[in-house]
């Protein structure tokens, strides 16, 4: 039960390949007024670039239609707005599949509304002296073979986009917090320069942008950090009041656990100096925040500061930078590791007889150095899986790894098994600029009538 | 004697870009004194030697009884061009919970 002053905005999807189910139960029995869909990783943006190059309908995130058809029913009937960046790189294609996925559903006309102006491509063609942040070159080092640039727009557009009273606002690339803090500035009038109920609209957007991982997902210890019922963990929704107070939750009747120690490591998560987390809307500082239990699975989240957001929006640029090859094989039983270690030099000659050079090129034995290297103070194990893997922009070369490796099993020191099929995938590689916010033009459109 | 960060704090890595950042939080409020004492830039570099470049800065969270570690160079040029495993390095806050330290009593 709650206050009815009160607005509850849910968590549905927190990246593209988030689970589906909890975002149901999250509709049914989570008594929400907003169901969030946050599904955008830093890559996504570009793949879809290139998904909509080889078809003009495709380009939006595709889980959209599972999520959708999910969800659609319920969140209709109960008047629940959805929010979501699943538009990717076509927002307005996503949109059109969103209203057929409802008209299938026997569900009538239902509008969106479209956010555009993330997509900056056109305008970034211009500014190849902007510095990328990530190594002080310019832009024009990566123009060439530029995919995507999307700026991270903020609530404020989302805010628009709600006002137009649409039951679902989809947008390309919005910063995560501000998909959250956009219904807070619609249902209570929240402006900008109301900074401290921006704050705490922002903090709580990072607090739920991660759905499960602040009730108890990624964060299960056996005997140290117990979660019960944790396969059937539920997702979180936040209570907000006009006056700016938070009270994190998550849908009664399912597993998982939603306290202090759970939302620390999500209010932590991905922040760089705590002083200064970069919004769209804000520089949030969490240094300030008190989060207190409540009640069971109740959180509330006090004393959040901010400053005025930056001149700037962030944009990420996508573009293509060659191939990554990898070959896998495992050895068991005696001398397990010293066999792994031959079949990677023989690996490494052939791979150099055939005159194939690497940017980057890395031996991993899977049961002792493949997540935190330091391979001499490991003692051996039983069983080792060999993996390889090498960066480069000659696709025979990237190819020609896991043919070596599976080539092993025939070819090499004595024992090998379970070769993996030889893996290529492409590299779309992400570097950002700054791009003033004066020269981007964030925009509301709606798909359907009203 | 000695502790490890496993028993008196919780942990979890994050990424952006090259970046990894790392919470040390404290079970119990009791030991934040102790780890800000102990757990030094120093020690948690010669513990990501042979994950990252660094450099390293701590952030102290005193409200939350926390720290936040952010380790630059430590994700294989990042996620999106790695090659390792683990692109994201969200197996790191095992190594910083593995870290050993003086006994505090």
């Amino acid at each position: 039960m709650r206050s009815t002053d009160t607005v509850r905005i849910g968590s549905g999807a927190g990246t593209s390949d988030d689970r589906m189910v909890p975002a149901l139960e999250l509709s049914e029995r989570g008594d929400i007024d907003y169901l969030v869909f946050e599904c955008l990783a830093e890559r996504t943006v570009s793949r879809e670039n290139l998904s909509r190059s080889k078809d003009p309908g495709q380009g939006y995130a595709p889980s959209l239609h599972a999520r959708l058809r999910m969800v659609l029913p319920v969140c209709i009937e109960k008047k629940i707005r959805i929010v979501s960046n699943m538009g990717a790189a076509n927002p307005v294609g996503g949109a059109r599949a969103a209203r057929k996925e409802a008209a299938d559903l026997g569900l009538g006309d239902v509008a969106v509304a479209v956010v555009l102006g993330d997509d900056v491509s056109s305008l970034v063609q211009h500014k190849g002296e902007l510095r990328l942040i990530e190594n002080g070159e310019p832009l024009e080092s990566i123009l060439p073979k530029m995919i995507s640039a999307n700026a991270y727009l903020g609530a404020d557009v989302v805010c628009e986009a709600l006002n137009t009273g649409a039951p679902i606002v989809l947008s390309g690339r919005v910063a995560d917090p501000s998909l959250f803090l956009a219904p807070m500035m619609h249902e209570f009038g929240w402006a900008y320069d109301d900074l401290p109920k921006i704050a705490q609209g922002t903090a709580a957007g990072h607090l739920l942008e991660c759905t499960a991982s602040v009730t108890g997902g990624c964060f299960g210890w056996p005997g140290k950090k117990d979660v019960p019922d944790l396969a059937n963990n539920g997702f979180p929704f936040a209570d907000v009041k006009a006056d700016g107070s938070i009270v994190i939750s998550k849908t009664p009747g399912t597993g998982g656990r939603l306290d202090v120690m759970t939302c620390t490591e999500q209010l932590i998560y991905e922040i760089h100096d705590p002083t200064a987390y970069i919004t769209p809307d804000c520089v949030l500082d969490i240094s300030t925040i008190a989060l207190t239990q409540e009640a069971s699975d109740r959180v509330r989240v006090a004393n959040a500061t901010a400053r005025r957001a930056t001149p700037t929006y962030k944009v990420n640029v996508g573009y293509a930078d060659g191939y990554i090859g990898e070959g896998e094989v495992s050895y068991g039983g005696i001398d397990a590791v010293a066999r792994a270690k031959w079949a990677a030099e023989i690996v490494k000659e052939r791979l150099k007889r055939q005159g194939f050079t690497y940017d980057d090129f890395r031996v991993d034995l899977i049961g002792m150095s493949s997540l935190h290297d330091n391979i001499d103070s490991r003692p051996e194990p039983y069983e080792v899986r060999l993996r390889m893997a090498g960066r480069t922009h000659n696709r025979k070369a990237a190819h020609a790894i896991g043919f070596e490796v599976r080539a092993l099993h025939m070819h090499g020191p004595g024992g090998a098994g379970g070769a993996c099929e030889p893996r290529v995938r492409d590299v779309l590689a992400v570097k950002s600029i700054l791009l003033p916010k004066s020269m981007v033009n964030p925009q509301v459109v709606v798909e359907g009538t009203l | 004697m000695s502790v490890r960060v496993y028993d008196l704090a919780h942990s979890r890595a994050g990424d952006k870009g090259n970046t990894s950042n790392i919470s040390v939080i404290c079970y119990d409020a009791k030991h934040w004194e102790f780890l800000e004492r102990e757990l030094t830039v120093e020690r948690v570099a010669d513990a990501f030697r042979h994950i990252a470049k660094g450099p390293i800065h701590r952030y102290p969270l005193r409200n939350l009884k926390a720290f936040n570690f952010v380790i630059e160079n430590a994700l294989a040029g990042g996620v999106t061009i790695s090659l390792a495993q683990d692109i994201h390095g969200k197996s790191y806050s095992n190594v910083m919970l593995a870290i050993a330290l003086p006994d505090p009593k």
